[in-house]
């Protein structure tokens, strides 16, 4: 069983006790301990199912490695699925399950599926499920999606109870990993003056080195470790962040970093993690490496871990993972893991060697504390269900005889290290294989390239290959030192600190164990154990033609779980690579992409959820709507009332309502998210001339005129009021959502194109306040409010014109423009004085029953009126000419933007679709929004024939009757036919063609 | 004028530092020659200062002015002398190419204080917010989340930001939450 050992434990603090929950059982634990530990520390040792067997398994790894022990922790707003166990800290209260089994973890009906494991090799799904077509959407996934998978995702009723945020660093170097090469990278560069960064994912600084017994300076590896982070602390250009994680670097030297701030204490206020976003000028990757597993057959049984892992929990928690230990190794390291057990008072039954002689000091230790070692030997097999019971032993050069048996209730395994090399391959770092150490080491000759084409990333220590410790620590002092020159700054002496650890005999490549395995055994050994992926999966894969690793993977799923392959990618590609007589360059890994292990998704929004989640821009007159019935919809960024609710009123009553009343009376409109853009300048009119199809240089001080832009290829984009402020000046407003995107577009242009034509632009559009009152009774308003210094009259100011003055006290410039059709003064006001001058129209207006009206209100007059709106008649393929536009479309101008493209044989096809209005035969029946015009017949495809499309379709109140607007082949010619429009359900509606200004025609309403 | 309202109504927050909403201030875009000695005659005359440089920003006791873009300016005075401010520009630079416009309303205006300043401000942008990145006298214009701002410090400890008026609210909130107690990573 797995215990907690009398003694050690070097991170734990056995004083400080933490209780916490697994499947419900209340279990105990000390601070210091991860999940992992303390579950193991419980005998625990099996933690879940995996994806598509629902296998039993345990844990395998010590660290983000781990690709079994995925457990759900907490509930409700604090669920999250999926958390490795290896990398919760525990705490006070901890509630953690286990994941993918049904109806318990001992008990798992799923598990069935491993019988069947024959029928389920590689590339099984695209075999099985690719005929009938439609039986995968409605039989084999919804079947699979809840046989196979983890942890179900959180419900959607359950908002994240956590917050989360961004921080934007900047550095001269970025050391990833706070292990002794990182530190003594840090340390260097520090102390040259770069301003430094090092990150170190767990919470506390220093790697492997204590864990290995490796001496610095004649010391135990902690004492240096202690000195320097108390040494970098000192320096004050040199900062520490514990907790976190380098996530991925990306171009230009940029890096994330994932800080875990709460997650090991969840009554800590604040953000639960913190995206760092780092510049840095260097990054120096001291990451490491990763202990693979040996194939041999039932490596997957609960028991079955990395050796590495199980000297950790000896070593640092105080854990043992079993009384019985077998040790299986390639390589000298795992005698460590035999010694550390055995000094812990455990037993080690054997230590199984695939080498044919292993003499050095590590061997000849663990010998002299009388442990049996057997060299040339491997596992035949493992045997136990849902814990470890024994291991076979045989030859590792035959086919897997068993010639021994040895009772056992652990298996330690390794398979020699890879360097963590993620970081430097994210951005392009290239690896080379070096066949003596069987390693993908970084190729310093071929670094990720920065904006001035030297390399931006080095690697240090352990993850550039350097597996003896003397050699790490003397590589992270030489990274930081190249770094911190590269930056600027000269290097200083360096720290003469020498590390030393026994010395290790050279691997030897074990990629099948053993050697000449069965068909058989290959079914039971396992590459990939979150996903399944055995050793003959991937043979199945080569022998069925798969030769690129990366579609192996794809085929296979190697690889392809939260865990990205961290253990099982090298083996994998190395059993390919023995499959297609390949050397393991050839084949090569698959892409390692960001991040190196999953981050949250609430640190990948950052602070932008809930009413952070996205801008909001707010009229002058927002909070006024909000607490007036207001009934919002986005325009925009911005929020619009669509109608202004009364109590009790329907959306639809609201809406009529306002119609009415302005139509009859008088009615206030908040239009201030319309664009205003001042262009100015000696060449304002000519440049205006090119941005408008027509003509605006001629346009007379204190006039407007409505104008259309178009892009280069002819179709419409904005359109707008154009005022004349004075020669020079000009005030072009524009739709709600263009503002920017317009004044953008012309500051393209004279940047770009016509970067001599004096013009300046200012977006002047949050400056004003846009209120307009319209209706019969408007003037009569205006007149009450009171009006100081210019003439609102009609013959002091004519229907296009406007002038500047005051109205109830407030700075004013009434614009007299219609978008309605009535009676109508659009005036602009300072936005910080909007409120004070619609309240004093609202105070005016009273006695006209005044009110004011939405957004769909104003669509509804202004289809009345026949007036198109960008968005609705216009969809990106739209030109003037479609919408019987032609009146505005100058045919003096030398140029516009969209001239050219007018002309095109598409432009002036004589059947394009053209604005026509529609009233129904039944005057009640109001045609979808998008609807198709049908002719009754069915193209060869066996669709209909569609002669046109509704691109604006209300009921207006006004005429009692539904009214819309289409685009319809030949339209204008077939005024007073009736057509077809389709609906959903297959009927069609009849609706006449109509001249689509169904209101006044002459405006003679807008025009007293 | 006791009818002028700011976009974030005159809030402040006290948490990590000191969020303020400081108000309506004057405030006029300027585009023309900067390098032309009428404009620096046209500055001097309208805010008592003599051109900033690039990214630079200059504070005094009739007003302020930064520098915004190669031939943009933004000056900054009381409320209620902007319109004057604007005059003086125009007379100033009569015959010239140039535009002169109040911004005053268009804007919202916000001061920090603390000693987290740079820190809250660092949660947002991504412009360098160390002391060496931003040294006082100098104003970025970046953005702060998913929103444009400019900000300078006017001292160590004391930062004020500008965003345009109609997210005001939304960066007051944004700043408030920023700014909540305990939650700075002591870096800078």
């Amino acid at each position: 069983m797995s215990t907690r050992l009398q003694n050690g434990g070097r991170l734990i603090d056995r004083s400080q006790k933490v209780e916490f929950n697994w499947n419900g059982k209340r279990l105990q634990g000390f601070k210091g301990d991860t999940l992992a530990s303390a579950l193991l520390a419980n005998d625990q040792v099996l933690v879940g199912r995996s994806f598509k067997y629902h296998r039993p398994r345990g844990i395998v790894a010590a660290g983000p490695e781990e690709p079994n022990a995925l457990v759900a922790l907490g509930e409700g707003g604090k669920y999250e699925p999926n958390a490795r166990a290896t990398t919760t800290e525990l705490f006070d209260g901890l509630d953690a399950k286990s994941q993918n089994h049904w109806p318990t973890l001992e008990f798992d009906v799923g598990a069935v599926n491993k019988m069947m494991s024959r029928f389920f090799p590689a590339g099984f799904y695209y075999k099985t499920f690719i005929a009938p077509r439609f039986a995968w959407k409605h039989v084999f996934e919804p079947i699979i999606r809840k046989a196979a998978g983890l942890g179900p995702a959180p419900k959607a009723e359950d908002r994240d109870a956590d917050t989360y945020e961004y921080f934007y660093a900047h550095c001269d170097v970025l050391v990833v990993g706070g292990g002794i090469a990182g530190l003594a990278a840090a340390l260097q560069a520090g102390q040259s003056g770069a301003k430094v960064l090092l990150l170190e994912q767990y919470a506390d600084i220093g790697g492997r080195a204590p864990v290995d017994g490796v001496e610095i300076d004649g010391k135990p590896a902690q004492d240096w470790i202690d000195a320097t982070v108390k040494a970098l602390e000192a320096l004050p250009n040199v900062r520490v962040r514990t907790r976190t994680m380098g996530a991925g670097v990306y171009d230009h030297g940029y890096a994330l970093g994932y800080e875990r701030l709460t997650d090991h204490a969840p009554k800590i206020a604040g953000p639960r993690h913190r995206l760092w976003r780092i510049r840095a000028k260097q990054i120096v990757t001291a990451t490491g490496a990763i202990e693979r597993p040996l194939s041999f057959a039932g490596n997957d049984i609960p028991g079955v871990m990395l050796a590495g892992a199980v000297r950790d929990y000896a070593v640092n928690h105080g854990v043992s993972v079993g009384d019985r230990v077998a040790v299986a190794t390639n390589n000298d390291d795992a005698y460590r893991t035999a010694i550390a057990l055995k000094e812990a008072g455990l037993d080690v039954p054997v230590i199984i060697d695939a080498r044919p002689v292993a003499d050095g000091p590590l061997p000849t230790k663990a010998r002299e504390m009388g442990i049996r070692v057997e060299t040339g030997k491997a596992v035949s097999s493992v045997y136990g269900g849902k814990r470890v019971t024994s291991v076979g032993i045989c030859s590792q050069a035959g086919e897997g005889t068993k010639t021994d048996e040895v009772a056992c209730d652990a298996v330690a395994m390794s398979g020699g290290w890879s360097p963590v090399v993620h970081l430097w391959s994210h951005c392009g770092g290239k690896l080379t294989w070096d066949t003596d150490t069987a390693m993908f080491r970084p190729d310093p000759a071929r670094p990720p390239l920065g904006d001035n084409g030297e390399g931006f990333v080095s690697v240090a220590g352990t993850a550039n290959g350097h597996l003896d410790a003397a050699a790490a620590l003397a590589d992270g002092f030489a990274a930081g030192d190249a770094a911190a020159a590269v930056t600027g700054y000269k290097s200083v002496v360096k720290d003469a600190s020498v590390a030393s650890a026994e010395a290790e005999a050279p691997i030897l490549p074990v990629w099948s164990m053993p050697q000449g395995m069965s068909k058989k055994l290959q079914m039971k050994t396992w590459l990939d154990y979150q996903n399944d992926v055995k050793v003959s999966d991937v043979r199945l894969a080569a022998q069925e033609g798969y030769e690129s690793v990366e579609h192996t993977k794809r085929y296979t799923t190697l690889g392809m779980a939260t865990d990205q392959g961290k253990l099982s990618n090298i083996n994998g590609l190395a059993v390919l690579a023995d499959s297609l007589n390949a050397d393991i360059p050839q084949v090569g890994t698959t892409t390692f992409r960001p991040p190196y292990h999953p981050i949250s998704m609430g640190a990948i929004g950052g602070e932008a959820s809930r009413h952070l989640f996205k801008p909001l821009r707010r009229s002058p007159i927002h909070e006024w709507t909000d607490a007036n019935g207001g009934f919002w919809e986005p325009v925009g960024d911005w929020r619009r009332p669509y109608c202004y609710q009364k109590d009790g009123e329907s959306v639809k009553d609201a809406v009529n309502r306002e119609i009415l009343q302005t139509r009859d009376s008088v009615s206030i409109l908040d239009a201030s998210t319309l664009g205003k853009i001042i262009v100015k300048g000696p060449d304002a009119g000519k440049f205006l001339d090119m941005l408008y199809t027509n003509m605006m240089s001629n346009l007379k001080v204190g006039r407007c005129r409505y104008g259309l832009m178009c892009s280069e290829n002819g179709f419409l984009s904005d359109d707008g009021v154009v005022a004349r402020l004075d020669e020079e000046t000009f005030l072009c407003h524009t739709t709600s959502g263009g503002s920017d995107r317009i004044h953008a577009w012309m500051e393209e242009w004279l940047q770009t194109e016509w970067w001599d034509w004096k013009v300046y632009t200012a977006n002047v559009t949050e400056q004003y306040a846009q209120i307009a009152i319209v209706g019969p009774n408007a003037r009569k308003v205006i007149e009450k409010m009171g009006v100081e210094d210019m003439d609102v009259s009609a013959e002091g100011m004519p229907f296009m014109t406007f002038a500047d003055g005051k109205i109830a006290g407030i700075q004013a410039r009434p614009f007299r423009i219609s978008f309605s059709g009535e009676l109508s003064y659009e005036i602009a006001v300072p936005a910080a004085q909007g409120q004070a001058f619609w309240d004093a129209a609202l105070a005016a207006g009273a006695e006209f029953g005044m009110t004011p009206y939405g957004t769909e209100a104003l669509h509804v007059m202004r289809a009345e009126k026949g007036f198109i709106m960008i968005g609705d008649e216009t969809d990106g393929t739209v030109i003037p000419q479609d919408l019987n536009l032609h009146w505005a479309i100058s045919k003096k101008k030398e140029d516009f933007l969209g001239k050219r493209a007018m002309e095109r044989p598409d432009m002036v096809r004589e059947d394009r679709w053209r604005l026509v209005g529609l009233e129904t035969e039944d005057p009640n029946v109001v045609i979808p929004d998008g609807a198709y015009a049908v002719d009754g017949t069915t193209r060869p495809n066996g669709v209909k024939h569609m002669i046109g499309r509704i691109t604006s379709t209300y009921f207006s109140p006004t005429l009692k009757r539904s009214i819309a607007m289409a685009l319809v082949e030949h339209g204008p010619e077939r005024m007073g036919e009736t057509i077809k429009f389709a609906r959903v359900d297959g009927t069609t509606i009849n609706a006449k063609i109509v001249d689509p200004v169904f209101l006044d025609k002459e405006g003679a309403r807008q025009n007293v | 004028m006791s009818n002028v309202i700011s976009a974030a109504h005159g809030a402040s927050f006290d948490g990590a530092v000191r969020v303020e909403d400081a108000g309506v201030k004057g405030m006029i875009t300027v585009r023309g020659d900067l390098s032309s000695a009428k404009m620096a005659k046209a500055v001097k005359s309208a805010v008592g200062l003599g051109m900033p440089d690039a990214r630079g920003v200059k504070v005094g006791t009739k007003g302020g002015v930064a520098w915004m873009s190669p031939d943009e300016l933004i000056l900054f005075c009381d409320y209620a002398d902007a319109d004057s401010v604007v005059a003086k520009l125009e007379k100033a630079l009569k015959g010239e190419h140039f535009l002169a416009a109040d911004v005053s309303d268009a804007r919202a205006l916000f001061t920090l204080t603390g000693d987290g300043v740079r820190e809250v401000i660092a949660k947002g942008t991504p412009a360098d917010m160390s002391v060496e990145g931003l040294p006082l006298g100098e104003m970025r214009r970046s953005r702060l989340g998913q929103v444009a701002v400019a900000f300078w410090l006017t001292e160590e400890g004391k930062l004020e930001l500008v965003c345009f008026r109609s997210v005001g609210q939304f960066v007051y909130e944004w700043l408030v939450n920023a700014a909540a107690k305990d939650t700075l990573p002591n870096h800078l």
